[in-house]
């Protein structure tokens, strides 16, 4: 028996055990009503809420809408916004080379996609064996909390500056050449490294990679020992122990952990500019080009279908993962 | 000494090799920004890759001249001031509504989702759609106004989650022995819960802190006059990379991590002692 069951993790966050069982047994209606009244305890948060997230969000959806092109005493709405956003000029016109052709957000939405999709996949790959490190091989509960912790930290420390640090790696003559060239990989230093594809991706999954181990240890954690001996009782091999039994347990975990670096993602601006130079534009540097010159309901076309695409996104893992459990 | 059967030298290497993955991944996480820590002791001469030109304390230096970065001492005295504000409000709210979720009330789900939205909306919608807010109405952003508002609606929810779970674990006979004894609400709040629940509004103090310091994506439009910190990083970034820029990474990484070790400090010795 590991040290492991003994001391389920009680960490700074979630993996919370269950409450005392005689406290689920009495139910609400035994307990003693007591507490400060729930109105005061939610009302400021509820309004800075309000404020702050919700009339904002409403505030794209009316900029959007609304006709600036218009002189302003003629105060309307439209819809042509969105009828530029999803078509190129020249759609109908079958002498234009645009005929028939997506706009070029379309295609930015696309590719912000496409990168999107590839960094979860990468960030699974890499940050799965390490949850199931920490979760099932490492034997003592202090020694678990502490690499948990090390792998935790840069989740608190600047994602800007953590961007930044690519620079002295990636570029021509920066420590990954030096070592590519070392190991005699490749003749000499390659450029394709920073303001590239790989380079992007590559400080992309750094970035986001600890946002999916945090979700999946947890629920690697809550697995209950006793099924997995069990299982090895009954003559499973490891990989039917993993495959039939670790893997569907820890679902939940995945699903929240890339529904988290799936949101990130898709609204990333600042890596764009920093590790890709700025050659690879994301709805989300277009939103801020805009804004910065002054079109704010082409911004706000872009931001409420950038919101869209996301929760699609979210709702199509939540049907693929249930994760009420794990709430 | 148990003996090694195959079964256990099996179980070794798999360990073992697990191990060896988690410390390249170590690497990966922790790689460049030692490399970015060491090239911040650049030679005067020296750019912003490897090899070292000698090693000095230039770039540090020029990073204290106010002349050479704007205003950087007022960007990490704004984002200081911010993130303490944001720690306070975040642990406040979050121990609030906690408490508020323990019992079940009208609307306790719409409220909950509309408190995990803050995790899920992206930093950049938030800021336009408050900026083009008050550029509706006629208020300017500033750091300690508009930043402050989103800054909380993005740190709240892991406070919360942090509360949450605090509560999930909390025996609530020990408030009821109170109350028999004739305490009123606040005596028992005062002398029963808070002491229990300090050390969880400790570690929602820190996401509110730490997340608030490096926040970026949400202050973008809605700092107003004064950069934040991160603000200024990036401002920095549109010119020549510089060492400076380096040394100002290192610097504030070395904070975040003293504030994330005082942190954890504080919570272990208010956990044992609540204990």
């Amino acid at each position: 028996m590991s040290d492991r069951a003994r001391h389920p993790p009680r960490g700074l966050i979630g993996a919370a055990p269950a409450p005392p069982d005689d406290f689920v047994a009495a139910g609400p209606e035994l307990r003693r009503e007591g507490g400060f009244p729930v109105g005061w305890l939610i009302a400021p948060a509820t309004l800075w809420l309000l404020i702050f997230l919700v009339l904002p969000l409403l505030s794209i959806v009316v900029f959007s809408l609304w006709n600036t092109r218009e002189a302003a005493e003629e105060l309307g709405f439209t819809l042509q916004y969105y009828g530029e956003y999803f078509i190129a000029e020249g759609f109908f016109d079958s002498t234009s080379r645009n005929f028939l052709s997506t706009s070029i957000f379309i295609k930015t939405l696309g590719s912000t996609l496409y990168f999107t999709l590839v960094v979860m996949a990468l960030c699974l790959l890499v940050g799965y064996p390490i949850a199931y490190f920490l979760a099932m091989q490492v034997g003592s509960f202090k020694w678990q909390m502490a690499l948990f912790l090390l792998c935790m930290v840069p989740f608190w420390t600047s994602y800007l500056i953590r961007a930044v640090a690519w620079l002295p790696m990636l570029g021509r003559r920066g420590l990954l050449n030096k070592m590519l060239v070392g190991l005699g990989i490749v003749d000499k230093p390659v450029g394709v490294l920073l303001y590239s594809e790989f380079g992007y991706t590559t400080a992309l999954v750094q970035l986001y990679v600890v946002l999916c181990i945090g979700p999946i240890f947890f629920s690697l954690a809550k697995i209950d020992n006793a099924i997995l001996e069990a299982a090895r009782d009954m003559g499973a091999t490891p990989f039917q122990i993993f495959r039939e039994i670790i893997v569907p347990l820890s679902l939940p975990g995945v699903a929240i952990g890339m529904i988290f670096i799936f949101v990130m993602l898709m609204g990333e601006f600042a890596t764009a500019v920093v590790v890709y130079g700025g050659k690879t534009s994301t709805t989300g540097t277009v939103i801020l080009n805009y804004y910065a010159i002054a079109n704010y309901p082409f911004a706000a076309v872009n931001a409420l279908v950038l919101m869209l695409a996301m929760m699609i996104g979210v709702v199509i893992i939540l049907k693929l993962v249930d994760i009420r459990k794990e709430l | 000494m148990a003996r090694w059967t195959p079964e256990r030298r099996r179980k070794a290497a798999i360990k073992g090799g697990f191990g060896v993955y988690y410390a390249i991944f170590l690497v990966f996480v922790y790689g460049p920004m030692i490399a970015m820590f060491i090239l911040s002791f650049q030679g005067r001469r020296g750019g912003t890759s490897f090899p070292m030109r000698g090693v000095s304390l230039y770039w540090w230096e020029k990073l204290i001249q106010p002349s050479t970065v704007g205003d950087l001492q007022g960007a990490m005295l704004r984002s200081l001031i911010l993130a303490l504000i944001v720690m306070v409000i975040t642990a406040l709210f979050s121990t609030m509504l906690a408490m508020a979720f323990r019992k079940r009330f009208w609307g306790s789900g719409v409220l909950f989702y509309t408190v995990m939205a803050g995790l899920m909306v992206p930093g950049i919608l938030l800021s336009l759609g408050l900026a083009t807010m008050l550029q509706t109405i006629g208020i300017p952003p500033a750091w300690w106004s508009s930043a402050l508002g989103v800054h909380v609606v993005w740190t709240l929810p892991f406070g919360f989650l942090v509360m949450m779970a605090v509560f999930n674990r909390f025996d609530s006979r020990l408030e009821e022995a109170a109350r028999d004894m004739g305490a009123d609400e606040w005596t028992v709040f005062k002398e029963v819960t808070f002491p229990l629940i300090l050390p969880g509004i400790v570690a929602a103090g820190l996401f509110g802190f730490t997340l608030s310091y490096d926040e970026f994506a949400r202050t973008t439009l809605l700092a107003g006059e004064y950069n934040t910190l991160p603000l200024d990083i990036n401002a920095s970034m549109t010119q020549r990379v510089r060492p400076t820029l380096f040394a100002l990474g290192t610097a504030s990484t070395i904070f975040s991590l003293l504030m994330i070790g005082l942190f954890l400090v504080i919570y272990t010795i208010l956990y044992r002692r609540s204990r």
